[in-house]
């Protein structure tokens, strides 16, 4: 199970700025960390971070291995017209997550 | 070597600063007001708090039939029972004569209940089961059960906090009673107050139980951690618990 | 043995396991300026517009709230671009990237970042006329008492 908290306003004035909230579990391990028998960890990170809002890309971020474990991310958005904010997170070892919320614009 | 170097100079502070006089007033702190505001924010912002894709994962749980008996908690519990109840424990449940804390009592549910295997202590299912039923007691004052029998649990307890131990011949006391609000290296020496468990800490970058921190202390101490199921873990929090009583639930916190 | 000096080697003990390993590959503040060069090319740099809210101290540096926000219009015609973090000391300068533009009404993003130091930390806007906008702010990365033994 994709274990994903988004917080977005369910509804929005046309026109108003609202705020996105995304919180994913991951380990963003660095690759930089010995492990146990001294050995490094093999790095495991999110790379991207994409949003759309019906299907058009609004909002990206690459990420870095500093990016803290379990990444929260944050943006803003104008609500244009009501619909479906699409979060999408892809990384190392095949990671791909995706999330929709939806947005009613009054 | 900065970090070193740094430990080091702040060391030197670990006495300099003055200890709380021992008034009338309750001089008990969370380790919550020990924070600086960002991490007290980031408790407080179930959006941003990490803690909560742990309760999120542990209410899916919750409503998992599992085992034999193929039921969920919820077939059993409503939410609203789970209230008060991790400001509880540990406790000695019906019909039983040793103590369990709260992730001994769900796993009680799991094998005498739902006829599953008991949880990995530790594992990611026990955390966020006990994460999302500690949830349910945000804000309660600690209530630590009347039961006559848990005098002697936390007497142990108690022998166990204030006897020095390991290789630096250090207590528990020495620390989170005498020298609390002091500095240790960078980090404020908390009163040690068990209000926020499971929690998320940094340092771990997950969540974790008491029973976790606890072991990192003892590691601290350069004394060997008792094995994860053992007594002494249960004395200690019962102990923790009483001294606590009255403080507020914050579950699932976060600390550094 | 003064208590004094026992405590000095519980830190001392504390510090060693939660260091980094030495790493030749370390961001150091040539690494940092050519990370930011890189991004910025032969444009120049210029101070304000960027708000760069991070705490001055934190207890742990595995993750240090972070907060930019840029002043601008975000029409189509003047709007940020990209927003791009950089570190002084983590073994890679670069901490994350972010594309914007007018659909977002507000030039603001927020994250979580690990800081493997005490170390300084750049933001830099590029804004849809070329233009590239910075702020720093230096952070004091203190260390956890009583980390677990990694082994
Ligand atoms: C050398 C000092 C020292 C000793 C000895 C010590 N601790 Fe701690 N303890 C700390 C510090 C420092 C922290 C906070 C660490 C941090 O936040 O980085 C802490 C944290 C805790 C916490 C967490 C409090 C919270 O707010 O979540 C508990 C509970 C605790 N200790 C209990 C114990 C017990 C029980 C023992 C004995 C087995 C013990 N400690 C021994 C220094 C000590
Ligand atoms: C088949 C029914 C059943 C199932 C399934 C079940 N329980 Fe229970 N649970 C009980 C009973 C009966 C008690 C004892 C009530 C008492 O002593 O008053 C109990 C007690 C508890 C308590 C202690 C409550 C208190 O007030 O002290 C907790 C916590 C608890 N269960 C959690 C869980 C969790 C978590 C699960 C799922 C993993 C679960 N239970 C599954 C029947 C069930």
């Amino acid at each position: 199970m994709a274990n994903v908290l988004i917080n977005a306003p369910k509804t929005a004035r046309r026109g108003e700025t609202i705020e996105l909230k995304a919180l994913i579990l991951h380990p963003m391990e660095t690759g930089f960390r010995p492990g146990a028998n001294g050995t490094i960890i093999p790095r495991n990170i999110i790379q991207d971070f994409t949003a759309s809002w019906n299907g058009v890309e609004i909002f990206r971020m690459r990420m870095s291995p500093a990016i803290a474990a379990n990444p929260y991310v944050s943006f803003c958005a104008v609500a244009s017209e009501s619909g479906v904010v699409r979060l999408r997170w892809s990384g190392d070892n095949g990671f791909a997550v995706e999330e929709s919320v939806t947005v009613t614009v009054t | 070597m900065n970090k070193r170097s740094l430990a080091l100079a702040l060391g030197a502070v670990f006495f300099a600063s003055l200890a709380a006089a021992q008034g009338g007033a309750d001089r008990r702190r969370s380790g919550y007001q020990d924070m600086g505001p960002a991490l007290q924010k980031m408790q407080d912002d179930d959006t941003a708090n990490p803690a909560m894709l742990f309760v999120q994962a542990g209410e899916a749980l919750w409503k998992q039939k599992v085992g034999a008996a193929d039921k969920a908690c919820a077939d059993c519990h409503t939410t609203a029972s789970m209230k008060g109840v991790a400001a509880r424990y540990p406790a000695i449940p019906a019909g039983a004569d040793k103590p369990v804390d709260l992730e001994g009592r769900i796993n009680l549910c799991r094998t005498t209940q739902q006829k599953a295997e008991p949880l990995r202590p530790e594992s990611d299912d026990l955390l966020q089961l006990t994460a999302w039923v500690a949830l349910q007691s945000r804000g309660d004052p600690i209530a630590p059960p009347d039961d006559p029998r848990m005098a002697a649990v936390r007497a142990e307890g108690e022998r166990l906090f204030t006897e020095r131990q390991g290789q630096l011949n250090l207590s528990c006391a020495a620390c989170h009673d005498a020298n609390a609000g002091k500095k240790l290296g960078g980090a404020t020496i908390p009163q040690g107050h068990p209000t926020g468990y499971p929690l998320y800490r940094l340092e771990w970058q997950t969540l974790g139980s008491l029973k976790r921190r606890l072991r990192n202390c003892l590691i601290g101490m350069r004394a060997e951690p008792y094995d994860y199921n053992a007594p002494e873990y249960v004395a200690l929090e019962a102990y923790l618990m009483e001294r606590a009583r009255g403080m507020t639930m914050d579950a699932p916190a976060v600390r550094p | 043995m003064t208590v004094l000096a026992t405590r000095r080697r519980f830190i001392a003990g504390a510090a060693v396991v939660t260091l980094l390993p030495l790493d030749a590959a370390r961001a150091t503040p040539e690494t940092l300026a050519a990370a930011i060069r890189a991004v910025t090319g032969d444009a120049p740099l210029r101070p304000g517009r960027v708000a760069l809210d991070i705490p001055p101290l934190v207890e742990n540096g595995n993750a240090v709230p972070l907060t930019v926000t840029v002043e601008s219009p975000m029409t189509a015609a003047d709007h940020v671009t990209a927003i791009h973090v950089f570190n002084e000391k983590n073994p890679q300068p670069h901490v994350f990237d972010a594309r914007l533009g007018p659909r977002n009404g507000r030039a603001l993003v927020r994250t979580r970042i690990k800081l493997a130091d005490t170390q300084k930390v750049v933001a830099v806007a590029e804004t849809s006329d070329g233009a590239f906008w910075s702020a720093g702010a230096d952070v004091i990365v203190t260390i956890a008492a009583c980390v677990e033994d990694p082994t």
